[in-house]
């Protein structure tokens, strides 16, 4: 097994290759990932019962928390992406990374917004510095100062690079901020009428919640191969397989 | 389990008061995430397109006699 | 021709480093009245009731603290780069981390140690107790070096980039929360008469992960930066 999974890895190293995994993957991960979704997100609003404390208002959930954990995912995905670029200085590693990023910070956003939408009915107010939305709030500047940096150096390679280390110190920060926030937030107790807890939550709930996530996280993925596809398209525009690609398909 | 939570559509629109909360969320987290996919996509035909130009102009360029007729009177720059 | 030896290197790095930065005063005098032109924007800013301000006191010295190191640091290798000095550093045949944090710890004996040493000062305008002075001196210590390290990893990143000094900051604020969060937090917690140990040592323990790893980060990112 280990022998596939490493022809697999070393396979999926060539950017030809990887255009052709692409090809053959995203026609059936797209309406896979999207029908997840719906089925995850018509049980979640439509059939599954309502929370007692918090009444319907907690059916954000089923978005909340897959983009919350989407997000961060994500994030560590760069992070992973980047230390193999830096390390074994792998190309695709370096498109992987650039392909992450702006799909994870659209879920960072969106987890905060959701957030404050079921926050305002539930605590009575739109934004409150705990400790999810804090760390989700930096994890959201991570990504954006990640695509910045990108964007502000002309190189693709260096560019890459440069994100590459950014990405693994974003990591080991977004640890010690979880931990720094969490700290912060048992300063002020206040208004801690905790999201249905995590372990607790009931059957009826949680099938729902567990298929958007399934949904949510391989729409990622689908986008993530999406714009890394194009990026090899774009790097390697001068070798001989995508001349004769592009050639084949002006056919 | 299999029937709805909701006795009629205006209960699950107003969704117990709640409704302009919940909706509001689904409806920017749908726009993000539409968005996201479709800038992707449309990234992905303009690079296309791109490298597609760019190889009519090679083409035409090295080989004289090759190229359609639309080719040659494309003006190169 | 033998090589110089490592200790050799360290000890002529930063003394050039703490030479360079000596003859430019500017250098070692503006994060200082940057300092203390923010801290005093905060009573102005909120309100002069010293019951108020000494609450507000320790965020508003730490802000200013670490607005003033990254300020700081966005110059730290464009001189370096321009006379051509950080090129023969990258491709000098020593391993370019003894260089670097040598650099690091001239730049923060000369900006950062001074921060730390007039922020008493500071937090005492701010109506600050006595008694707590000594945990902001010490806070301040322990986090600007941190500051330090993770902001140069920032410059290194974006050193010769247009407009530099705006991507710097953006790449390095979420970076600086954890350590504003544990020093302003050590300090308040002093206020309120709660033990500070703990967070001191989870500074302390920030500090030595900042100092032990970061210069091959900073390293690293010069290298990505002169284009490998």
């Amino acid at each position: 097994m280990w022998k596939t999974i490493k022809r697999w890895y070393h396979q999926l190293g060539s950017p030809r290759y990887f255009y052709r995994f692409c090809e053959a993957v995203l026609p059936w991960l797209v309406p896979v990932s999207l029908a997840l979704l719906a089925v995850g997100l018509i049980w979640g609003l439509v059939y599954a019962p309502v929370e007692r404390y918090q009444g319907d208002s907690y059916r954000i959930i089923y978005i909340h928390v897959p983009a919350s954990s989407g997000a961060l995912m994500g994030y560590i995905a760069m992070g992973v992406a980047g230390l193999v670029a830096l390390v074994w200085r792998m190309k695709m590693a370096e498109v992987m990374l650039k392909a992450l990023a702006p799909f994870g910070a659209a879920l960072a956003a969106v987890s905060l917004l959701t957030g404050a939408l079921w926050g305002k009915p539930t605590w009575g107010t739109y934004w409150q510095w705990d400790a999810r939305m804090t760390s989700m709030l930096i994890l959201l500047f991570l990504y954006l100062g990640i695509m910045a940096l990108q964007n502000a150096i002309r190189d693709p390679r260096q560019a890459a690079r440069a994100a590459a280390l950014l990405a693994v110190v974003g990591v080991i920060n977004v640890v010690i901020v979880k931990y720094s926030v969490e700290w912060l937030n048992t300063l002020h107790q206040g208004a801690t009428l905790k999201v249905v807890g995590e372990s607790s939550i009931d059957a009826s709930m949680k099938w729902p919640l567990l298929i958007s996530m399934a949904g949510l996280w391989l729409l990622y993925a689908a986008n993530v191969l999406i714009r890394a596809r194009t990026e090899v398209l774009s790097r390697e525009r001068r070798s001989g397989w995508v001349r004769r690609l592009v050639r084949d398909e002006e056919a | 389990m299999f029937d709805p939570y909701f006795d009629s559509v205006a209960a699950f629109i107003a969704m117990g008061e709640h409704g302009f909360f919940v909706w509001s969320a689904y409806g920017l987290s749908a726009l993000l995430i539409v968005t996201n996919m479709l800038v992707a996509v449309r990234r992905q035909g303009r690079v296309r397109a791109e490298i597609a130009r760019q190889a009519r102009r090679d083409g035409a360029r090295t080989s004289p006699k090759a190229g359609t007729s639309s080719n040659s009177v494309e003006s190169n720059q | 021709m033998s090589a110089p030896t490592l200790g050799a290197v360290w000890r002529a790095s930063l003394r050039r480093e703490l030479t360079l930065i000596w003859r430019s005063p500017a250098d070692i005098v503006q994060p200082l009245f940057f300092f203390v032109v923010v801290v005093s924007l905060f009573p102005l800013a909120l309100s002069p009731k010293p019951a108020l301000l000494a609450l507000v006191a320790p965020g508003a010295v730490w802000v200013a603290a670490l607005l003033a190191v990254m300020l700081s640091l966005d110059g730290l290798f464009r001189r370096d780069q321009e006379s051509g000095a950080l090129d023969l550093l990258l491709t000098a045949p020593v391993v370019s981390v003894v260089p670097v944090a040598a650099k690091l710890l001239a730049h923060w004996l000369l900006t950062g140690l001074p921060l730390a040493l007039i922020a008493p000062l500071l937090g005492y305008m701010l109506q600050l107790p006595v008694a707590v002075l000594d945990t902001l001196m010490v806070s301040v210590l322990l986090g600007t070096p941190t500051l330090t390290v993770v902001g140069a990893i920032g410059a290194a990143l974006t050193v010769g980039l247009n407009r530099g000094g705006i991507l710097l900051a953006v790449l390095v604020l979420p970076l600086y929360v954890p350590v504003l969060v544990f020093g302003a937090g050590v300090v308040r917690t002093a206020l309120d008469g709660l033990p500070t140990g703990g967070l001191l040592a989870v500074l302390g323990a920030i500090l030595a992960l900042a100092v032990s790893l970061g210069p091959v980060a900073v390293a690293l990112g010069l290298r990505i930066s002169a284009g490998d």
